[in-house]
């Protein structure tokens, strides 16, 4: 979400903040490219804002500064190749601490995956999509990512290519590093395409992940997007993802979030022609003292176009939780069908749920609704789940995966919807 | 069967089973009958386990066990099933799914091997078409969106699937037609069997055609204060429950 530009006196003095200022005077200069400018820019904007604090209405729940008291220094950018979690039939590329592992050969026609550091050194064209929207209204994870821009991956489908299997884009953390990379994906007019990204690292190892995906599926393009973020339980886990439709495209996210101590996923979705359809759903599953984020912003800059945004989010422990999400309908974006909302399932009273979600409507001729429920398991259907032999902790499963079923079961291809919900269950039963 | 002695049951401050009698033999159809709020809902849901009542006092012994040491879903494998008055709605949780997941939990519970899935398709093939249970019914959500009667009817298939020991049913025949009352009950008695022990709790007489008891026994105020055979329905429809000092409900 954009972060207006604040004026602070002191923006870099946390600990956090002077390990990624450092980071940034360390980061090599690069003369007069656009790239280069990109970079520049991006870091002048964080080092003018700091990191977000409860002040900046979008990190009102997610107190950046206070919640962030270390950065690891940058992962070296060597590492071998790891073990990624697995999605059956998918052409998996993997980013190890950074690092870009081996492309996938067989990739079918008119797909085409490059390194970014390699698409930069030839000044590949499609690079031209980053950087559309000027880097002073960057928050601090998009603005630290687009300065220290390099480690990462394009991932372009060219127009009417239907892709068959999904393509994953797997991050893996080995130790305690700071890792930024940058993933670009666009589908072309009438392409369609299944794309997973997948995020993990070790458990008791701080590591901080800070990820950007920009994401462009052009006119009737069909682009199925699951991201798994399964990070390790004491890493920080920044997302930044940012969705430009073009007309009559469908768009469908999918967000499951398992891991990370503290983690936020900003996610920026724009119509850019009508007839166009975006799903972003989710499910969070948090436990021990986890902090989650997920702040939405779904602007329906043109008319005749529907979103449907689901979350779901399950707290145990001292777990908290926050949702925020905004439709915002522009004044000319007549015939908008947008609905959200949020659901949280508390397990123990020391969870907490923030949800905030947020209608901006400036066109009359809209139908738009959120909603917003938190609650614990409803105690009658355990009972008739109990009364009929299932052990009390097999019931709450069973319902808690029924709660979470309602946003996973969008997911379209079967296969990869079983590996998720196989994901949630480990979980599930990891709580013991 | 199962043998209650001096039962003493609350919900919160409130005493609602106040020295409770009642012994049902092995293959015996025993109802109670009673005015609203004689606590003929409350011993249903106290015998199954349902943790917002608090036995105070008394003793229930079940086919040899110690039922009140028992959790819910424990009694559920040793052979208790209640026919809920109103089976809860429980989205998400595929029917089919659902029944699966009860008859293996109760294997399990017992020690005993989870059954197949050809061998529990086919207990399906065989348990549900007779109880007018479409394969629709089995893939939609646990009771959800269905009818009064289709609720009903999927408890009995329940009860089919799961063979208890003990079958509770609580106002078995609320809420359905005549028609609805027929499949229901010919679904009850078509489980009636020397091991099988049946508590059927029902306000009024007209269940009571249809799944004829052994035994019937009224309750009033949290106990057992008359019992007799089937005929006695008959004398309550007459006179009502106002001789046990009930308002005509």
């Amino acid at each position: 979400m954009t972060t207006e530009p604040q004026a602070d006196p002191r923006p870099v003095r946390t600990a956090a903040e002077q390990a990624f200022a450092a980071m940034l005077a360390a980061a090599p200069a690069d003369g007069s490219s656009r790239i280069g400018a990109l970079r520049r820019d991006a870091a002048a904007a964080f080092l003018r804002n700091g990191l977000p604090h409860r002040r900046v209405e979008a990190w009102h729940y997610t107190d950046l500064r206070a919640l962030l008291r270390a950065a690891p220094p940058r992962a070296p950018g060597d590492a071998a190749p790891a073990e990624a979690i697995a999605f059956p039939r998918a052409a998996r590329v993997t980013l190890t601490d950074g690092t870009v592992g081996p492309l996938p050969a067989d990739l079918p026609p008119g797909v085409s995956l490059l390194s970014l550091a390699d698409a930069i050194a030839a000044d590949h064209p499609l690079l031209d999509r980053l950087g559309a929207e000027a880097p002073d209204r960057y928050d601090a994870a998009l603005a630290l990512n687009t300065a220290l821009l390099g480690s990462g991956v394009v991932l372009h489908v060219a127009a009417g290519v239907t892709v068959e299997r999904p393509i994953q884009v797997a991050q893996v953390v080995t130790g305690g590093t700071s890792v930024f990379t940058r993933l670009l994906v666009v589908v072309e007019e009438g392409a369609s395409l299944s794309l997973i990204e997948s995020f993990e690292g070790p458990a008791g190892v701080p590591y901080l992940d800070d990820a950007v995906a920009d994401v462009f599926a052009g006119d009737g393009a069909v682009l199925d997007h699951v991201r798994v973020q399964a990070e390790g339980a004491a890493a920080t886990h920044l997302g930044t993802l940012g969705i430009e439709l073009g007309r009559a495209a469908r768009y469908d996210l999918f967000v499951l979030t398992l891991g990370a101590a503290l983690s936020r996923l900003t996610v920026r979705g724009r119509f850019g022609g009508p007839g166009s359809h975006m799903g972003v759903r989710g499910a969070s599953l948090l436990a021990g003292r986890c902090h989650a984020d997920v702040t939405l912003f779904v602007d329906h800059a043109v008319g005749g176009c529907d979103s449907r945004e689901l979350f779901k989010t399950v707290l145990a422990d001292a777990a908290r939780g926050v949702f925020q999400g905004k439709i915002l309908v522009r004044p000319d974006a007549q015939k908008t069908d947008g609905r959200m909302m949020s659901q949280a399932l508390l397990l123990s009273g020391d969870a907490e749920m923030d949800n905030k979600p947020e209608l901006e409507i400036f066109a009359d001729d809209v139908q738009c609704g959120h909603g917003a429920t938190v609650g614990a398991l409803d105690g009658k259907m355990l009972f008739y789940l109990m009364s009929r032999g299932l052990p009390q902790r097999e019931a709450e499963m069973v319902l808690i995966q029924a709660f979470v079923g309602e946003a996973v079961e969008h997911v379209a291809d079967p296969a990869v919807r079983e590996v998720l919900v196989a994901r949630m269950a480990a979980w599930l039963a990891a709580r013991g | 069967m199962l043998d209650i002695r001096n039962l003493h049951a609350r919900i919160g401050d409130k005493e609602i089973i106040k020295g409770l009698n009642l012994t049902v033999p092995a293959g015996e159809v025993h109802a109670i009958m009673g005015p609203n709020g004689s606590g003929k809902s409350t011993l249903s849901y106290v015998l199954s386990g349902k943790e917002d009542y608090e036995v105070t006092a008394g003793s229930v012994m079940f086919d040899g066990r110690d039922l009140l040491a028992l959790t819910a879903s424990e009694r559920a494998a040793a052979g208790v099933f209640l026919a809920f008055q109103y089976p809860v709605e429980v989205p998400g949780v595929a029917n089919m799914t659902f029944l699966r997941a009860a008859l293996n939990a109760q294997r399990r519970t017992r020690g005993e091997a989870e059954i197949s899935t050809p061998d529990f398709l086919r207990l399906i093939k065989e348990k549900a078409p007779p109880l007018g249970i479409s394969q629709e019914m089995l893939r939609r959500g646990v009771n959800v969106g269905f009818s009064g009667g289709e609720k009903k009817r999927n408890e009995v298939l329940q009860m089919a699937l799961l063979e208890p020991k003990l079958c509770i049913l609580d106002e078995a025949d609320s809420g359905l037609d005549i028609d609805a009352l027929k499949v229901v009950s010919e679904g009850v008695n078509a489980l009636r069997s020397p091991e099988r022990s049946m508590l059927v709790i029902t306000h009024y007489q007209r269940l009571l055609d249809h799944i004829v008891p052994d035994v019937i026994h009224v309750m009033h105020q949290g106990r057992i204060v008359r019992t007799g055979g089937k005929e006695l329905a008959l004398e309550l429809e007459e006179t009502g429950y106002a001789a046990y000092g009930a308002d005509a409900a």
